[in-house]
């Protein structure tokens, strides 16, 4: 075999994967415009219910990111930055509802802050009754969405450079003033990617919502259940709401993205 | 590589190799699974609705077994279904989580009773919403108020009963049955006609022995265990 010949496999290999690679993950997303025409989707939008779903499922992403955030930061600056016994226990607990079936997360969630689970009773006492609110939607969309945010921060900070770290606090700054001044901006771009992870895991969110929080317009239905719901009865307007969806979901990762460079 | 993606997955689509695919409403999934044991014959289970919404994109099971004789009906107008045959019926009933406040009928319009009820054009929505209809516009009313999930199907509602997540749901008396919840009955004259619809997408001779067997012959006898009433003459 010629010297220029062998030597273009390898290449050509990458090039195919990928070709490949890109074709299988957009044909999907191609097809769910393709078969909506721009009129049927202003039309769907206009729907009983719709935007509804839409606005629903914005609030509560908004609601359970701002958690996952406000809690998540410290936590995995923690994780970062101290080295403990058990710390590999702690990681791998906040990572695994990554790998839990949604069906089971909501399951679990049932069965840890449902009526007949075991924080139940003690929140009955108190007058909470989760499932079927939209505070169970939030609390379904936290649970799964967290670890992409936690994992990804971890992973920044870690790599923000020690020395940075060291003269500051050198200087007479604070951990906290550090933490807030020096190690958060440096980290930003890391902590913004593992936001919008963690945002678009809720968005899409469906099994442990429908579990967890059940299916109701205005309340618990999220635009995922709304497009399932529409799926066996209405299939355009399931498709039209999934474009939306899709478009929303895009726009706010290329804004992150965008966000991140700047 | 593909090719063997598709071998691993295979049969989704139908029965190349001699089975059978059967795709049925969830509500049947106890009895048929019992009288098909040891056939060759694949049972997928699923929503009524969500199964007709399949085979009108193609996908091609032998057999369609439905909660309701309309989608069967619908299918069989649009030339994607053949032989379509009535082979049980169902009763909706009221059930009850465990140490549910709502013992009656009349519970159910009361302050805070959480219901939950299957979503509209599944077909125990749309059975469930018929019998409401019928109790009274007052009654109706208050317990249309109390709804606090519509699920997709009978499965979820089942479930959310179980975990005392709701206090009442409106279900099929053989779903209530396999879970052994409590229930309310419900007068015949409230009752809506539930038959059972089933037909060939695919014809071959397992396609129509089985559809044969869901009227007389042993998936009938499990239908009859499980709470279905026979077809209505």
């Amino acid at each position: 075999m010629p010297r220029a010949a062998r030597a273009a496999w390898f290449p050509a290999l990458l090039v195919a994967a990928t070709s490949l690679a890109l074709l299988f993950l957009t044909l999907p997303i191609v097809a769910v415009f393709v078969d909506t025409s721009p009129a049927r989707l202003v039309e769907s939008l206009g729907e009983e219910g719709a935007l509804d779903a839409l606005w629903l499922s914005l609030r509560t992403t908004a609601v359970a990111l701002a958690i996952i955030v406000l809690v998540g930061t410290p936590a995995a600056w923690l994780l970062a930055s101290r080295d403990f016994r058990g710390r590999s226990l702690a990681v791998t607990l906040v990572e695994l509802p990554l790998v839990l079936p949604p069906a089971v997360a909501g399951i679990a969630l049932l069965a840890a802050l449902g009526p007949e689970g075991i924080l139940g009773g003690p929140l009955d006492a108190l007058g909470v009754r989760l499932p079927l609110t939209t505070a169970a939607v939030v609390t379904a969309l936290t649970f799964v969405a967290s670890p992409f945010y936690v994992r990804q921060a971890q992973a920044a900070f870690a790599s923000v450079d020690r020395t940075l770290v060291d003269a500051s606090r050198t200087l007479g700054a604070s951990e906290a003033r550090t933490f807030l001044r020096v190690v958060v901006p440096t980290a930003a771009p890391g902590l913004a990617a593992g936001g919008a992870l963690a945002l678009g895991r809720a968005l899409g969110e469906f099994g442990a919502t429908l579990m967890f929080a059940g299916s109701f317009a205005g309340v618990t239905q999220t635009a995922p259940l709304a497009i399932y719901d529409r799926f066996a009865t209405d299939f355009p307007a399931a498709l039209a709401l999934s474009a939306v969806l899709v478009a929303v979901s895009g726009a706010i990762l290329l804004v992150v993205k965008l966000g991140a460079r700047a | 590589m593909l090719a063997g993606a598709a071998a691993l997955l295979g049969a989704c689509g139908g029965g190349d190799d001699g089975e059978l695919v059967v795709s049925a409403a969830s509500s049947l999934q106890r009895p048929l699974t019992e009288c098909t044991e040891g056939d060759d014959v694949k049972l997928q289970f699923a929503g009524s609705d969500e199964l007709a919404a399949q085979i009108r994109k193609g996908v091609e099971p032998d057999v369609y077994a439905a909660a309701n004789t309309k989608l069967p009906e619908q299918l069989a107008d649009e030339g994607l279904l053949e032989d379509v045959t009535v082979f049980a019926t169902n009763r909706l009933v009221v059930a009850t989580a465990e140490r549910s406040r709502v013992k009656g009928l009349d519970d159910l319009g009361d302050d805070g009773v959480r219901i939950a009820i299957g979503s509209d054009g599944v077909p125990v929505g749309d059975y469930t919403r018929a019998l409401i209809g019928r109790l009274g516009e007052r009654r109706g009313r208050a317990i249309r108020a109390n709804v606090r999930s519509e699920e997709p199907d009978a499965k979820g509602i089942v479930g959310k009963l179980e975990q005392g997540a709701v206090d009442a749901g409106f279900v099929y008396v053989t779903d209530a049955r396999a879970a052994r919840l409590e229930t309310i009955p419900l007068a015949r004259a409230l009752q809506p006609e539930i038959d059972y619809g089933a037909g060939i997408v695919r014809h071959s001779d397992a396609a129509r022995a089985f559809l044969a067997s869901l009227t007389i012959g042993p998936c009938q006898d499990a239908l009859r265990e499980a709470g279905f009433g026979a077809p209505r003459r």
